[in-house]
């Protein structure tokens, strides 16, 4: 954190001198290790042996905050007794299928829940092939509301007696033996976590891509999840789990997302085969009863939002406008339909593939084989020259006068020469100001889409319309010019995105938004953002003029709510669970939940509601369910549907590990997705020809692929060559020297790095092995105008994705590493086939 | 802050620095200062105009102040208001007025035509108007109305990755659009 998010450490470091204890568990020693309480080295993709061992000590020593734990989660609620274990099936869960490699989860639905059971629902194969679960981003997957529990948690179907059973093989000793973490410093963080937890304490976990980026990835957090629900430090001051996300409005990219299975809001886009039409999609996405129970509203308000008064209740709203999934269409899929030919024009913005997606080679290989590129950014980075000065040119696979690719790069406008919003990781949306005008021919992204929709309808509108086009040419798309540029005006798009009512003015809040068309609201989480007509993310009232929470600073979705779940920061009853961390509370007396944030509840819904039989949508959250997004209210130890994994995680390897999984009989994710090609070839698990691990990583003066970093000369100066950082005992193995150069090597290729030998990086001891870990920084590249050039590290890693959000798997890989310099041209063809073919 | 006023008597040569350093004052201290740097003012006091904005670069989302002058970025510095940063600035955040205005910055068109080997210049309307025509033929050329008896109203010919610094005004407008085209192979960096 004090390496990639060093501003917001300031306020770890301010907790830390008014007495908190720090951790930091990385495999690498960075600026945050410095600086903290106790660093505890980790082996590279052993995290869940670790945070299940938490949750097993929590549990077996009963150290859980009951009263939380029995009002606000699932631990109560019985589950089918057609489920089997990873216990029962060894390291499998029940509903697996060897052919495919996918879960069918019918059996980990709650006890009596059988609407969830068909293969077009939730979680099933269907969803699964379209990465569904990214739809869970302000929602949970549908339950029944009511399912049947046990409050006495001692039935052996109840999720708190199966979560014993799942973890009790996590022990210190896995521990030591997994993750190379002693078992004095396991008790260490164990005892630490647990006696700052409860009723006057509360304890944040804080991750990032470290933890994300994982053919097991989601399970990662759904691992800290279950901790942190079963220690009562959800929706409440001090707690939480923080995903630090990496880029300015990255969040953002996913409330509004430019991703292949979602719309606006984390509505999914409509399958083929899942759904026909629009009640049809809206019966399949998720539960009746909780705010999820709203969506037609949403769905609906976004309907009209795109397609105005075209979108009636005859029609729909234009829900067949909407173009259809039939599977995977993400990012990698993508790539290997160019290399393929059937993706035939592709625009790269703000982005460079070439170096900062996973196997760079199978990346470029797609560009060279597109018919157009269009490429948008401050700097002719790699992913637009790579018909010049891809490596691939150097080993003769590619060549210049044979790429038929079209190139246009188009160059944009910075951060001060535009305004809008970013989001950033709090889901804070802050408004910029436009400082200067653009120079030349750079323009913003805002003004190329919205002048390139023009045209587009020119050429579509000039006969007859076909009717294919007719989702363009009755697209809303008329937005106020500005300026010499005509600039369309970020504002009004703003205000589109916050919703407005049949007149045009705009909504206050969600609870406004109508199943009937009568509201239109580009995306429903934001919704009242352009409340009152004013633009409520340019809010800047100083820090000095208001309290800590500071709501006046920007805004926050949902609502301006600075913490979310936070209504279970009070007991049941609605009262403080201690003075110390006195947050939201239900005032008795005005009849309403109160306290420095804006409730995430109904405000004048008390404690004592209880939910009339058939009660929908947030009629169905009783008084005492904080997890409004829930069709049950509850916070969910145990996911009966929506994954693709599991409803518990489980360690398993990664794809490319050294080590044998020694938890269960299955050594890695079973439902992680692969890309079975020959772009695309892995090191095969526990190979001795790629015997070290390795991972990737960043460093304060750059910034992921390095186009806005390696290009200035402060930041090139103050981190001047692409480095990997490794231990004297590997160093002294195989011969590498500190400021000399090592060549790393796996299946994909061979990188050279400059060699920085510390002891930082520690030899794991693991039982009777040894595993040496590689440590690489990621920000250079062979071109992009750097002004420190370097080879491509993502170009080692493989393209193998989890199965739920289909990230890929870079923060744990197998390799070689020898001394010095790599083999050019042919010769390194030659390297990378020998270790292929061992 | 101690006074403006020199506080050596004496000379210039008594007044110069380096003397005084020699003579032991603290080089940090008074003993930096000339009549020199005692003349300069600070940028941001001539700015023409200030603009609120925030770092573009990871999501802790800092504060920064623009300050213009004649049309141009002269500072870029944290804004001491905000709740997030307090006024602070990581390193790349303060390098962010050089991500502005370096002159490695590319600020025209290039086009690379197929099989070509140079970059060429083309003018900013033309490469819109040929971006149009590419557009509307390749979707045109690789429509798919229905697939495995669905209708799919798409194409599988045209993908989009966007990066996560893009304001979320633009992710909209780029969704919609392509939603609107049928594009549906459109990703971004929160995938990666
Ligand atoms: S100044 Fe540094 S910490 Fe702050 S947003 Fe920018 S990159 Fe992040």
């Amino acid at each position: 954190m004090a390496e990639c998010h060093p501003v917001g450490y300031q306020w770890v470091m301010e907790a830390r001198q008014r007495g908190a204890k720090v951790f930091h568990i990385d495999p690498r020693f960075s600026r945050t290790s410095a600086t903290v309480d106790r660093y505890l080295q980790i082996r590279a993709g052993s995290d869940l042996v670790l945070t299940g061992a938490l949750i097993n000590y929590v549990l077996s020593n009963e150290l859980d905050f009951r009263e939380y734990v029995l009002a606000y989660t699932n631990a109560a609620t019985i589950v089918s007794e057609d489920f089997r274990d990873t216990e029962d099936l060894d390291g499998l869960f029940s509903g697996y299928d060897p052919e495919t490699g996918r879960y069918d989860t019918a059996s980990w639905a709650y006890e009596g829940d059988t609407g969830q059971t068909d293969e077009m629902s939730e979680g099933d194969q269907r969803h699964a092939e379209a990465a569904g679960s990214d739809s869970y981003g302000a929602r949970g997957a549908g339950s029944t509301a009511t399912p049947p529990q046990d409050p006495t948690l001692s039935h052996p179907r109840c999720v708190y007696q199966i979560l014993r059973r799942h973890f009790a093989r996590y022990t210190p000793e896995r521990v030591a033996e997994l993750c190379g973490i002693a078992p004095e410093q396991f008790a260490e963080l164990a005892e630490a976590i647990t006696a700052n937890s409860g009723r006057e304490r509360t304890t944040a976990w804080v991750y990032s891509v470290g933890w994300t980026q994982h053919s097991v990835g989601v399970q990662y957090i759904r691992s800290a999840a279950i901790l942190q629900l079963l220690l009562g430090n959800m929706g409440r001051p001090g707690g939480g789990i923080m995903a630090l996300r990496g880029h300015a409005s990255i969040q953002g990219s996913t409330d509004i997302p430019t991703l292949f299975n979602l719309l606006p809001g984390y509505i999914s886009m409509p399958h083929a085969h899942r759904h026909d039409g629009l009640d049809d999609y809206l019966k399949r996405e998720g539960g009746d009863t909780g705010w999820w129970g709203n969506r037609r509203a949403y769905m609906v308000s976004l309907l009209k939002a795109w397609w105005g008064d075209s979108a009636t209740e005859d029609n729909d709203f234009r829900f067949d406008y909407l173009p259809r999934l039939t599977g995977d269409h993400g990012h990698y899929a993508t790539v290997m339909g160019q290399i393929d030919g059937t993706v035939k024009g592709y625009f790269v913005v703000g982005e460079n593939p070439a170096v900062g997606s996973a196997n760079g080679k199978a990346q470029r290989l797609g560009l060279a084989n597109l018919d157009w590129l269009v490429v948008r950014d401050l700097m002719v980075i790699e992913t637009a020259s790579f018909w010049k000065d891809a490596p691939e040119l150097e080993t003769g696979e590619l060549s210049t006068e044979e790429i038929g690719t079209e190139v246009f790069f188009m160059p944009a406008a910075s951060h001060v020469e535009k305004d809008g919003t970013f989001t950033n990781t709090q889901r804070l949306l802050q408004w910029r100001e436009k400082a200067v005008d653009p120079p030349d021919d750079c323009r913003s992204d805002l003004w190329f889409y919205y002048h390139l929709g023009k045209r587009i309808r020119q050429r579509l509108g000039a006969g007859q319309v076909d009717p294919t086009d007719r989702p363009l040419m009755e697209l809303t798309w008329d937005y106020p010019e500005e300026g010499e540029h005509r600039d369309p005006s970020a504002a009004a798009v703003l205000r589109e995105i916050g919703g407005v009512d049949a007149e045009g003015r705009p909504l206050g809040s969600l609870r406004e938004l109508k199943p009937d068309g009568s509201t239109s609201c580009g995306c429903w989480i934001y919704c009242g953002v352009y409340a009152d007509d004013v633009n409520q993310a340019a809010r800047r009232k100083p820090r000095g003029e208001q309290g800590p929470v500071a709501p006046e600073w920007g805004w926050a979705w949902p609502a301006n709510r600075r913490i979310l779940y936070n209504r279970a920061s009070a007991d049941p009853e609605g009262r403080p669970w201690s003075e110390r961390k006195k947050y939201v509370y239900w005032d008795a007396e005005a009849g309403r939940w109160t306290g420095p944030d804006v409730p995430d509840f109904e405000e004048d819904k008390p404690p004592s509601y209880r939910p009339p039989e058939g009660a929908k949508a947030q009629d169905a959250i009783a008084g005492t369910d904080p997890f409004i997004m829930q069709s049950d209210g509850k916070g969910w130890l145990y996911v009966p549907s929506g994954l693709a994994d599991g409803p518990l995680p489980a360690h398993y390897e990664p794809h490319e590990s050294p080590i044998r999984n020694t938890m269960y009989g299955r050594q890695s994710n079973p439902a992680r997705r692969t890309v079975d090609r020959p772009e695309n070839p892995y090191n095969p698990a526990l190979s001795p020809r790629f015997p070290y691990v390795f991972t990737t990583s960043r460093v304060t003066e750059h910034h992921t692929a390095g186009a806005m970093s390696r290009t200035l000369p402060y930041l090139a100066e103050l981190q001047p060559a692409a480095f990997c950082e490794v231990s004297p005992e590997l160093a002294e193995q195989v011969g590498l020297e500190n400021g000399g150069w090592a060549t790393v090597v796996t299946s994909r290729t061979a990188i050279e790095l400059r060699v920085l030998v510390t002891n930082r990086v520690r030899s794991l001891r693991l039982g009777d092995t040894t595993v040496h870990q590689i440590v690489m920084p990621y920000h250079w590249g062979y071109g992009g105008g750097g002004l420190v050039t370097g080879d491509v590290v993502n170009d080692l890693s493989p393209v193998v994705l989890d199965p739920n959000v289909y990230i890929q798997e870079s923060k744990a890989g197998t390799c070689d590493v020898l001394p010095g310099r790599r083999p050019r041209g042919a010769a390194l063809r030659a390297l990378i086939e020998r270790y292929r073919d061992g | 802050m101690r006074g403006r006023k020199g506080t050596v008597a004496g000379g210039w040569l008594s007044r110069w620095p380096v003397i005084r350093q020699l003579q032991g004052e603290d080089g940090r201290r008074e003993a930096a200062r000339s009549a020199r740097t005692d003349a300069l003012r600070p940028r941001v006091e001539e700015a023409d105009s200030v603009a609120r904005s925030v770092c573009p670069y990871c999501a802790v989302g800092c504060g920064q102040l623009v300050y213009v002058k004649d049309g141009k970025v002269t500072q870029i510095e944290g804004d001491p208001d905000s709740p997030i940063s307090r006024g602070r600035l990581c390193p790349k955040g303060s390098a962010s007025k050089q991500l502005v205005t370096h002159t490695g910055r590319q600020t025209h068109v290039l086009y690379r035509r197929p099989y070509g080997t140079e970059w060429e210049r083309l003018d900013l309307e033309t490469a819109m108007d040929m971006i149009a025509d590419r557009v509307v033929r390749t979707r045109r050329e690789t429509w798919e109305q229905t697939h495995e008896g669905k209708e799919v109203r798409r194409t599988l010919g045209i993908a989009s990755l966007g990066g996560a610094t893009l304001d979320n005004e633009e992710n909209y407008l780029m969704k919609k659009l392509y939603t609107a085209l049928g594009a549906i192979q459109v990703e971004n960096q929160a995938r990666i």
